[in-house]
This record gives C-alpha cells, structure tokens and sequence, in this order.
C-alpha cells in the first residue's frame, strides 16, 4: 500500500534563539536536529518521545507553520523552502493538522457549519455557498455527526464530537497529508476507540498519509506502520512498527517501552528505570543526549554523537548496538 | 475492620433549575494496607466522590450518606476543628496537578513543614529533619537544596515527589492519589508509581488510586472499583476483572483497549457518557450497552452478590456470557 513518498525530510531541524538580555549572546534551542523521513500515500509514520523531544515542533514544520531552520522538505516533490508563493499556497492545503485539544482549537463564537466552510471560503472561491454547505454536511456525515449540528456551537459537544468536527475540518480541502498532534490523548477510553476507527476509516477511503504525533504507546502500536522515536530533538531509533515493538534497539526504546503501563495485570514484566529526569533541551548533555540516563553508555558516548545508522532491520543512534543490530559488549569506535 | 467505609454516598451540585448527581449511591469500603483503584471516565463521580470523603467540595455540594466512616470516626458529623486534625495527618490527598497545586509563593520545605507543624507541633529543627528525610525518601536528591526551592524551578516530576513527601509527612493510614501521573511523561509516570507502591508496603499505609488509565490500574491495584456516570458499577479484585468483567460497561471498556485490538478497527462503545439532561430513566448504561432489553431502560438494576463483582446490572457478564438475558438483544442505539 506505500507507493512514492509525498512527504520527504532530510536533515530537518529547527532551532530557537532564546535572548538572554543585553550584551548576551543569544542561547541556542535545537527543538529538532538532524531528521529525516519519508511518508507516502496511504501509510501512517508515528512520532513517539516524553516532553520536549521535538515532535510537536516536527508538525508546525512539516503543516509549514514555522519554517525549518536547515535541512530540506519537500512535500509533493516540491521543495518547501524554496517554494514560490502560490506554490506554498498550493501547498498549504495539502497538508493539514489535527490538535489534541479539541477544547481550545475551535473557536467558540463560530458555528460548527461556518468552521467546516472557512477552508473552503478562503481556498476555493469558485464554490457557492450552496455547495459549501453540502460539502460542509457531507463530511460532518463522513465523521459521525448529524446534520442539525450543523448549526451549533462547539459548546454544545463532548470532546470525542469536537474532535470529530476538527478533524472533518481538516479535511474539507481534500488533502493528502494529515498530520494528527496527540489527537486523542485528551479524550476518553470509550471514545478514543471511536475516534481512532474514523481515522482508520478515512485513511483507507481518501488514502491519507498520517503524520501520528503521541506519547500513548498502545495507541502508536495500533495505529502505525513505522514509528520514530526522539529524544530531545534527535531521532534515535528509527524503524517499521512490528521491528520498534517487537525487538526495540535503543535503550531509550526499551526503557520507554517498559516504562509504559501494560493493561494486562498477569503479565511479569521487567521494567528498566530510567535514572534522572529528562534534561533541558536548552543545555543538553554532551555527545549523545542520553548518556547520563542510560545503562549501556561507555566511553565513546559522553564525547561524540551517534549517528542514526542502519542496524538489523531498523536505524539506530547508539555506539553499544552492533551493527547486526544486537547489543554489543564494547565495539571498537572508529 | 475496614478503614473507610462509604455507605450510600450520594453528592448533588445545585444548579440554578436543578441539581446535578455527580456521585450516586456509592458504597465502597477500603482495608488497611490495599491498593484500591477507581477507574472511569471523566464525569464518572471518580474524584468528586473520594473529595467528598475528604471534606474538600464546595459549599454548593450536597453530601449524603447512609455511613461515612474512617478509622472508627464518623465523618459526616464531624466539627470542621476535628476534620482539620484528621485531613493531611490519617488521611492525605495527592493531586494530578502538581504544579498548580502547590503554593507558588512558598518554599518546598516551608510546605512540608507546614503540616508537621499543624499535626505534629515539630519545632523548627525537628521539622527541618523530617523534611530532609521526606525529600530522601520520595528519591530527590540534594534535599538540603531542594528545600530552599520554590516549585517553579523544579520539574513536573520533582513537584509530584514533593506532593508525595507532603501527603506522607504525618505518616498517614490512608493516601488517596487523584491522577498522580497523567501529567507527567511516561518513564516519570513509571518512576512515581513505583515510588507509591514501594512507600505504602513500607509504611503500610492503605492506598487508593483514582485513574483513568487501564494500564496504570493493571500495573498497581490489588482491587478496582469501576464507576461509570457516578455510580460504582463493579469491584473486583484486579485479575479476575481483566480477565472476567461482569459489568457490560467494564467487558467493553477493556475490549476498546487498543492493545487488545484483533483488527484494525477497534470494537468501540457507541454514544456518550450521559450529562445531567439525558440521564436514562433505567441503567444508566442502557442507552449504549450491546446486552440492553425493555427491563433495563425501565428500571434501575440491582446490585449483584460478592462472585458477579457487585455488578450494577440485570444481566451481569460470566466470561462474557450475559446471565439470566431474554435472548431478545436490542441493538444499542448509536
């Protein structure tokens, strides 16, 4: 079901100054460093990492919020960065973002049916208002909701009915890159596995590419076929789903995968404990950013950077795994 | 002897036309030394019913209750000067918020202090101690440091442990945790739910744990109760649930599990939690569950004995087989 890549990233990062007053020279956030992807029709990449490892910061890039710092983008075989204006235009309709707070993306003075239509209005002046209305309708239909909401408020709907209408209002344009930031980690058990089987629905009928953004770990195995991991800033292992989940490389992999609570109350686990707290991305530690949390690191890692390379079935950003992808005792470093 | 007991709890929020039943018909009692976790959904009546054990809702709640008990003290009838020497010191609350929920104007030691003080009249020095030692114990290092801190310079992770430290300070027989952990990143979550379980086997304090995720319930509880709209709808032990639920809300919740997913659609429950205009008459889960006949849209269901899990049901699940049911399956109305 993968065909050419729609999306391909190369190298992306995005870097923030943070001023420091007068005189000071300016502190350099590194959000995201060195990423690189590709992501065609019909497949879901899902970004998976703890609090400031970058991946919300890798959405307002690849929906061309913000523009990357370095690196190259290219969406459609057009390169993002260098794009003429109507093309980014062009652009900007293809891809489209789905918020995980379905509270604060509507606006609350706006009616669900004017919410749907704004897109069109602005992107497709050749539609009547006619026909606005019933593409409006029809995709309200498409996610669940029925046609008399049309005239409500977001007020008026629980969060599983918000996030639906975010979602049918991200894809009133028809595009072909969907981008979904934790859409339903705000939302209820129940109503997750409803929203979640839309998302599978559409994808199948519009032949979507899904850029999945979330912490929830049982949500990324259901929903992906090949997931990223990050850890401030940077990718670290980098594979299909079945090879992440099943034999995960990276000790950061493992110790995130065995962190995650498993709802299975007969299963003996073993869990690795991550020592510490996450450090500040605007100092990370030396080398590779997770030497000081992690078991394995030895002599190499505090001092130079790991590359993500390609080990066994996956890539990997770690001097302890071999190069058959197995966990080595001390390789030789070059 | 139990150490809470909750008999008929029931708690009713005025509202300007009517009054809304965030907690109906509870009873719920907790030992000393167990892991109790209520899970559901939000609006389920999970918090607002441990609160009201606590004596911490406003003034517009109304509390009833056949029997409200700790440790032998009736709490129902208790003078707000006696409630006052019970809460923080026998029973002790931590909050899933833990920024916002400690002073941003006072210093991690000046809080944990504070309560030493109240309950247990420590002098300067004696409480300077114990709260060195706390901070040892909830895993901060440099606790010296640490107690000059204000939590706005310390990690959500850290202020969670400080929450910790305050609510074990007077060594207290019951610790209710409201959401410890759902704002914290996953290896954070994994690290303060060991740190709960290990400090209540060491300090044999009774545990309950309020949560909405079945992971977490799976990982730490020795007994789940389960509440759906404000009613406890089933308590069993934390095995025999996941592997037998007699609850239909309960069977359906866990098969919404995405790690329990067979396909890739996940099989969902259909509609919403009921809000305070369209409580059904009946079960407060016919309107949604797959097993719901005339009887249940009619009338309030029964409670079941011991070996069905108190299942709140006319037809309670055994291995997921509905007993006592007509045949006559009317389809849940989406």
């Amino acid at each position: 079901m993968t065909g050419a890549p729609i999306v391909k990233a190369e190298q992306l990062a995005r870097h923030y100054a943070i001023g420091r007053g007068f005189l000071a020279p300016p502190l350099l956030v590194r959000a995201v460093d060195g990423v690189s992807f590709t992501l065609a029709a019909g497949e879901t990449l899902a970004v998976v990492g703890e609090s400031g490892c970058g991946k919300s910061t890798l959405a307002r890039l690849v929906t061309m919020i913000e523009a990357p710092s370095s690196g190259r983008l290219m969406i459609d075989g057009i390169d993002v960065v260098n794009a003429s204006h109507a093309d980014r235009r062009k652009l900007r309709s293809e891809v489209q973002i789905v918020f995980q707070d379905p509270y604060g993306s509507l606006n609350p003075r706006q009616r669900i049916g004017s919410i749907l239509e704004e897109p069109l209005k602005i992107n497709r002046p050749d539609l009547t208002s006619r026909d606005r209305r019933d593409a409006a309708i029809a995709m309200m239909a498409r996610v669940g909701l029925r046609p008399e909401h049309y005239e409500r408020y977001p007020h008026m709907f629980s969060g599983g009915q918000r996030q639906r209408i975010a979602i049918a209002r991200a894809l009133m344009l028809k595009p072909r890159i969907l981008v979904l930031d934790e859409p339903v980690s705000a939302l209820d058990l129940s109503v997750q596995a409803q929203v979640l089987n839309i998302l599978v629905d559409l994808q199948v009928e519009f032949g979507l590419a899904y850029l999945f953004i979330s912490h929830g770990l049982s949500v990324v195995r259901h929903m992906a076929d090949r997931v990223m991991v990050m850890y401030l800033g940077r990718p670290v292992e980098y594979g299909s789903r079945d090879a992440i989940f099943g034999t995960p490389r990276h000790p950061y992999t493992r110790a995130l995968l065995s962190a995650a609570p498993v709802a299975d109350p007969g299963r003996q686990k073993e869990r690795i404990h991550l020592e510490g707290e996450l450090p500040s991305p605007i100092n990370p530690p030396s080398g590779c950013a997770f030497h000081p949390r992690c078991p394995l690191a030895f002599e190499p890692c505090p001092v130079q950077r790991p590359e993500l390379e390609r080990k066994g079935n996956v890539d990997v950003a770690c001097f302890a795994i071999n190069n058959d992808g197995r966990t080595g005792g001390v390789p030789a470093v070059a | 002897m139990p150490l809470l007991v909750i008999e008929n709890l029931t708690v009713e929020f005025a509202g300007a036309r009517s009054s809304f039943r965030a907690v109906e018909g509870v009873s719920l009692t907790v030992d000393p030394r167990e892991v109790l976790a209520i899970v559901g959904e939000s609006g389920s009546g999970k918090s607002v019913a441990m609160l009201a054990v606590m004596g911490l809702l406003p003034w517009t709640a109304k509390v009833t209750a056949d029997r409200l008990a700790f440790d032998g003290t009736d709490l129902l009838g208790l003078s707000r000067g006696h409630r006052r020497r019970i809460i923080g010191k026998d029973m002790a609350m931590i909050f899933q918020e833990p920024m916002s929920s400690l002073n941003p104007c006072f210093t991690v030691g000046f809080q944990i202090g504070e309560s030493l003080k109240m309950h247990l009249g420590l002098g300067r020095e004696a409480r300077r101690d114990r709260t060195i030692a706390l901070l040892t114990a909830v895993g901060i290092s440099d606790p010296e440091r640490r107690l000059r801190a204000f939590p706005h310079q310390l990690s959500g992770g850290m202020n969670q442990r400080v929450m910790i430290a305050m609510a074990l300070s007077c060594a207290p027989k019951l610790v209710i945790a409201d959401e410890p952990t759902t704002a914290l990143d996953v290896t954070i979550q994994a690290q303060i739910l060991d740190l709960l379980l290990e400090l209540q086997r060491e300090t044999a304090m009774a545990l309950v744990l309020i949560t909405h995720d079945m992971g977490v319930v799976a990982e730490t509880a020795e007994r789940v109760a389960v509440f759906y709209a404000g009613q406890k709808v089933e308590v069993q032990d934390v095995r025999s649930l996941f592997s037998n639920p007699h609850h239909p809300y309960t069977a359906a919740l866990l098969a919404a599990l995405p790690e329990r997913a067979i396909g890739r659609r996940l099989p969902s429950i259909g509609g919403v939690v009921p809000g305070q205009y369209d409580r059904p008459s009946g079960c407060l889960f016919s309107p949604r569950c797959r097993f719901a006949t005339d009887l249940c849209v009619a009338t309030m269901p029964p409670v079941q004995p011991k070996e069905l899990g108190f299942a709140l049901c006319h037809y309670p699940l055994r291995n997921g087989i509905p007993t006592a049911h007509p045949g006559l399956v009317v389809e849940a109305t989406h």
